[in-house]
């Protein structure tokens, strides 16, 4: 459904004076989404990968540059495409609930998101309430305005919003974010449903522990970059199945397992290996050339010695 | 010893009591967790603790006394989201020194990188910044931390490297802390002790410790073993 090769997206920030740096927050990037799957992108907040989430839909600011394919369908994301399919086809649960508009009634919110996706007064009105409803809120909260509610509420307003008009694939940034456990899950096994009936579903989030057993695979996000890509189930004590250190110190770093840090050297390789500064087996080759993906059938890894 | 007695909030003098009747003992250089699904207060708690908010009922007490109301308190929070406790436009330099000099050694074992200081905010992530935050309440007059869901936004990798370095500098310093958080392994790790809040109806007066969730000894145990295969 969705695969992004080698994305690229720098942004230039201007300086003092007339000096220009590019940063790359995301840097050669790679995955796959297949229809009825829910693939996680794993990394560490304010990393870089929500924008991945923005690149797809064609959303992100003026002075970013992307590099790189994204192909949706088997065919090309080309900006005048994301328009066309960005609320129909491509939908986004964003991470902040601060994306509803406070102004506007709820049920209004989610009316108008199903006349964008290109449907009629009626038949909009239709969608809606059945999104209202799948979502497990009652018609009364549709005239509440957005500070009325929960956050947890606000969540699901959100995801009513992004699946009222029937899209194929649904990205859902940090859809854990400030939720207390329960309704972390309920959010959780909502997009699974959606997978379940056949959707495509990225999350993107930080945190691990919550969206694994949700998951089918996972992408590690690391160093702008996405280090492996691998079954869900292979995130388990018995390690053999993760084939990147840096999943593997991930695993081992959760408090249930075992809360293992290593002192991090703040000094990345700058053309090597983004993980070499923290990496047990990192070696000359790992700080000269950053490794190339290494296809598996359930995935990738981007190791030299792997 | 901090101690909270029968400490109650509500907002104004008549809305509806958040909680009432806590009553709390934090030994120096004691770690004790609180935990319990959000809503019911622990926040505001937080905050009667660090003398952000005073309390509508009981009291805070520091080796006996109030806090001091101005000045440098001892009793220092920190809370998820780093961004919002640093001014926009100042850099992370000035920031970070405004209370005292941090020694090189706490940056380093926060693996704070000496470039970030001259950067903006926004230049930073969310877990460099909390690094930063951290740093900046872990002062010399700073007798205990509440740590406030302090690395619910972060990764795993990132929470566990903070939380080392931090429960390093308390045990070094005996410093004690209040850790609130919703995740129940994180805390078995890092408490001697863990109070639990009730559900929705229990409310945070029926808190209780859980004596089946003592876990100090395993963090101090591991730490003891990666110094002693370092060596
Ligand atoms: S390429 Fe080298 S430094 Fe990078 S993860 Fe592999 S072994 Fe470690």
């Amino acid at each position: 459904m969705l695969r992004v090769n080698d994305l690229t997206i720098s942004f230039t920030r201007y300086g003092r004076g007339v000096s220009r740096d590019a940063l790359k927050p995301v840097c050669g990037l790679n995955l796959d989404v297949k229809p009825g799957e829910l693939l996680a992108v794993i990394g560490s907040s304010g990393s870089g990968k929500s924008l991945l989430a923005h690149a797809i839909l064609g959303i992100l600011p003026g002075n970013c540059r992307v590099e790189g394919g994204l192909l949706f369908r088997g065919e090309p994301l080309t900006p005048r495409r994301q328009k066309a399919l960005r609320g129909r086809s491509i939908a986004l649960i964003p991470q902040s609930v601060g994306f509803l508009n406070p102004l506007v009634r709820l049920g209004g919110q989610v009316r108008r998101a199903a006349a964008l996706s290109g449907m009629a007064g009626g038949q909009a009105r239709h969608a809606a309430d059945a999104a209202f409803s799948r979502y497990g809120l009652a018609p009364a909260v549709s005239r509440y305005f957005p500070h009325q509610v929960s956050g947890g509420m606000a969540r699901r307003v959100l995801s009513a919003t992004a699946t009222v008009g029937d899209a194929d694939l649904i990205i859902a940034d940090e859809p854990t974010t400030g939720l207390h456990r329960e309704a972390s899950r309920e959010s959780l096994g909502f997009l699974r449903a959606l997978a379940d009936a056949g959707k495509s579903v990225l999350v993107i989030t930080h945190d691990l522990k919550a969206v694994l057993p949700w998951a089918d695979r996972v992408a590690v996000f690391h160093g702008g970059t996405t280090v492996e890509l691998t079954a869900a189930a292979n995130f388990s004590n018995d390690l053999s199945g993760l084939r990147h250190p840096y999943s593997r110190a991930m695993w081992m770093a959760l408090p249930e397992n075992e809360f293992a840090a290593e002192h991090a050297s703040t000094q990345g390789g700058e053309q090597g290996c983004p993980f070499s500064y923290l990496c047990g087996c990192s070696d000359a080759a790992c700080a000269a050339a950053p490794p190339a993906p290494v296809l598996f059938e359930d995935g990738f890894v981007r190791c030299h010695h792997a | 010893m901090l101690e909270a007695i029968d400490l109650g909030y509500r907002f104004g003098s008549s809305g509806p009591w958040l909680f009432q009747g806590m009553n709390i003992r934090i030994g120096p250089g004691e770690v004790v967790g609180l935990f319990g699904p959000s809503g019911l207060g622990k926040t505001t708690f937080g905050h009667l603790l660090g003398g952000y908010l005073a309390p509508a009922q009981g009291r805070v007490l520091l080796g006996g006394a109030a806090l001091p109301v101005r000045g440098y308190c001892p009793v220092q929070c920190v809370h998820q989201h780093p961004e919002l406790s640093v001014n926009p436009r100042w850099r992370l330099g000035r920031t970070l020194r405004e209370a005292y000099d941090p020694p090189e050694a706490l940056l380093d074992s926060l693996g704070i990188a000496a470039a970030w200081l001259s950067r903006y905010p926004h230049e930073l992530s969310g877990g460099e910044l909390q690094r930063i935050a951290v740093a900046r309440a872990l002062g010399p007059g700073t007798r205990y931390l509440v740590a406030d869901e302090m690395t619910a936004m972060l990764d795993a990798i990132t929470q566990a490297h903070i939380w080392r370095a931090v429960m390093d500098h308390c045990r070094e310093n005996g410093v004690g802390a209040l850790v609130i958080s919703h995740d129940e392994a994180l805390l078995a790790r890092l408490c001697s002790r863990v109070i639990a809040c009730g559900g929705v109806t229990g409310g945070m007066s029926a808190a209780v410790d859980l004596a089946g969730m003592e876990s100090g000894e395993g963090f101090a145990g591991d730490r003891a073993q990666a110094a002693g295969s370092a060596a």
